[in-house]
């Protein structure tokens, strides 16, 4: 009976191409509004290494002043001073430890007619990339020995390589950035975490940086960052040196963790490591050491905007009025068509097979508003794109993928169904005897 | 085959109560030919509704083919419907977007019949009311006479116990209605029992029994026999 209950839909849909094109568009339409918002907050809030987000934990550590914490009700800062970090990183208690912050670097390119340029770079310890899972098209990462032994080497991203070697492999060939030069050793394929969740200091949804060089040799050449740096006592004078020994936190540090064990391990060594610098006279707030996976960071830092959140909100109310509308011309569809449905009961339809009739139509018409719906949200997200022209992240969250595509359809074809009930329980209720008269 | 006792139906709107059937009661054989005539409201198209399945009574019991139809389900009443009953309305009926086939197929349809079946059962109704070349036509392409000859057909197709026919021939000039009395009548000496309801006489008087409602209940009821003997007198 399927299939001639959708050739009944079908030919009713062609019958009442008017009505039937209003129901289609306004569940397109609500689908279209709510679907672009949902893409949006799903992009936000999705996982960016779902693989293992459980194993890679970010570190935080209170070194915050002991009248306040850090923020508000009692967070740990959001990044770790240099002290710390460096003495965790030579602890190496971790399969993989990653140190790093950002920077800003001039590049001179070796090509005469190219003006030096800024470029975003990120100063990392060798792990940032089997940390991380960052893909190469060239080379590879650079390896401990390398940071040890202040080695001058880069990664370089795959655009700044079309940009400073016309997309070659460069391997081995020589960056200046600040007049130092950096042996290539690796350019990345495309790689755009979404959010980024590596820094979220810097912005979750900017892109990832040009260009990757050790954090050792950024410290050694004292780069300072391009981040947020913040700071509960004076930086004594001093200079760089004295900032590194500052309490300032400027870096973020990441570990990977391969069993809860190793979590528990970890978290007891950062505690005895701040019980150790209590005795020094740091760390004057009561233990509050924190790791929280990639998920629990994203969730801590609102990384999902709550206006984006209450967009979303009335992005449902809207699809909800245009079902009430939905509501309306269905009604009124089935009430044209009371006779057939009184003279289809006369003949021996039931009340379930009528049922069933009105529900396969209903189910035509939403997924021809949620095929409808997601070029709605495809031109939404391009509304949205050019309404943010020139914001950095946009690109990144105005994409896409078959989870949404598909997502659009059933919830269209879900919501033409729901829609559907109270006229589809109308139309079984209508009395043959008085229609086939009538009609 | 069809029997009423002391059928009664109300009709309640918020100030007036309309008796439509009086303790009716009526027995029908099988093969009869019986039309039912009457002024308008008294009650004959009630009458239909309820014999039809269409309609509950307020009270009193009907059989159908020897089954109590009080008390039986929306299920159970569809299934006596597309089984045993078939309907012929003055309007025809049909829907205009479907083609005759899938007019005729619309109960065989509900009926749970494979497609090779319903398609015999097609092409011989189709065949029996003379429209065999019309089939991929649409209602609106045919006269009246014809679509009421589809709308035969439709009722034919399930091979029923009976016809209900309200006012077959109402829609139709006089030719048209001669044509559709006659196919009415071949049918009926094929053995199935036709009720019809109609305004005219002299084609209340081609059936063999012929009742006159009035105010809601069987006011005369005039066999064949009665019949031919009140025309001899």
């Amino acid at each position: 009976m399927l299939t001639y209950y959708i050739k009944l839909g079908l030919l009713s849909i062609r019958k009442n191409p008017v009505l039937s094109a209003l129901m289609i568009a306004a569940i397109a339409v609500g689908i279209g509004a709510c679907m672009t918002i949902v893409t949006i907050n799903y992009i936000m809030g999705g996982n960016p290494i779902p693989h293992k987000s459980d194993n890679l934990y970010y570190v935080q550590l209170d070194s915050w002043d002991p009248d306040e914490p850090a923020e508000e009700p009692n967070e740990p800062p959001r990044q770790v001073t240099y002290i710390d970090a460096t003495a965790l990183l030579a602890a190496g208690k971790a399969s993989r430890q990653v140190v790093s912050y950002r920077t800003v670097r001039v590049v001179e390119p070796e090509v005469k007619d190219q003006l030096p340029f800024t470029a975003n770079t990120r100063s990392t310890t060798a792990d940032f990339f089997a940390m991380f899972d960052v893909p190469f098209l060239f080379g590879s990462g650079w390896d401990k020995a390398a940071d040890d032994s202040l080695e001058q080497v880069a990664v370089l991203s795959r655009d700044m390589n079309e940009q400073l070697f016309g997309g070659e492999n460069s391997v081995g060939k020589q960056v200046t950035m600040n007049g130092e030069q950096y042996r290539v050793t690796g350019v990345l394929d495309n790689w755009i975490p979404v959010p980024k969740y590596y820094d979220v200091t810097t912005g979750a949804f900017n892109d990832p940086e040009e260009i990757y060089f050790p954090f050792s040799i950024s410290i050694a050449n004292e780069v300072s960052g391009d981040g947020n740096t913040n700071c509960w006592k004076p930086i004594d004078d001093g200079g760089f040196s004295a900032f590194l020994n500052s309490e300032c936190v400027w870096m973020q540090m990441w570990v990977e963790l391969n069993s809860e064990s190793e979590k528990t391990s970890y978290l007891s060594f950062m505690d005895a490591y701040v019980d150790s610098q209590k005795l020094l006279g740091r760390f004057p707030r009561p233990l509050n050491n924190r790791l929280s996976n990639v998920e629990e960071w994203l969730i801590n830092q609102e990384v999902v905007d709550e206006d984006a959140q209450v967009l979303l909100g009335l992005a449902i109310l809207f699809l909800i009025v245009c079902l009430l509308n939905t509501i309306g011309l269905l009604l009124a569809k089935i009430m044209r068509r009371a006779g057939e449905i009184g003279l289809r009961r006369a003949l021996g339809a039931t009340k379930g097979a009528m049922f069933s009739q009105q529900i396969v139509e209903a189910g035509i018409i939403g997924l021809s508003g949620g095929i409808l719906g997601v070029g709605m949200t495809w031109l939404g997200l391009r509304a949205i794109e050019r309404l943010f022209e020139g914001v950095s992240f946009i690109e990144h969250l105005v994409s896409m993928d078959w989870v949404m595509v598909l997502s659009a359809v059933i919830l269209a074809i879900v919501s033409a169904l729901l829609a559907a009930l109270y006229p589809t329980w109308r139309a079984c209720n209508i009395q043959p005897a008085s229609q086939i008269k009538a009609q | 085959m069809l029997s009423m006792q002391n059928i009664s139906k109300v009709f309640t709107t918020d100030s007036v109560q309309t008796h439509a059937l009086r303790e009716f009661s009526l027995e029908i054989d099988e093969g009869d030919f019986v039309s039912v005539t009457g002024p308008s409201g008294s009650g004959k198209t009630t009458f239909l509704n309820i014999a039809g399945l269409l309609e509950d009574s307020t009270s009193g019991a009907y059989r159908l083919d020897g089954e109590d139809i009080s008390g039986l389900g929306d299920k159970e009443r569809s299934r006596l419907r597309n089984e045993k009953i078939g309907f012929i309305f003055q309007s025809f009926n049909l829907i205009p977007e479907l083609d005759i086939f899938d007019n005729i197929d619309v109960p065989l349809r509900y009926r749970g019949l494979k497609a090779n079946e319903r398609r015999q059962r097609i092409e011989q109704a189709i065949n029996t009311v003379g429209l065999g070349s019309r089939a991929s036509h649409l209602p609106t392409q045919l006269s009246g006479g014809q679509q009421q000859r589809v709308a035969i057909a439709r009722a034919l197709a399930g091979e029923p116990r009976f016809l209900l026919a309200d006012e077959p021939t109402g829609n139709l000039d006089s030719q048209m209605a001669e044509g559709v009395m006659e196919l009415l009548e071949e049918i009926n000496a094929a053995g199935t029992t036709i009720i019809m309801v109609t305004h005219e006489q002299f084609l209340a008087q081609r059936a063999r029994r012929n009742i006159f409602i009035r105010d809601g209940r069987v006011s005369t009821d005039k066999s064949d026999t009665s019949l031919k003997a009140a025309a001899s007198a």
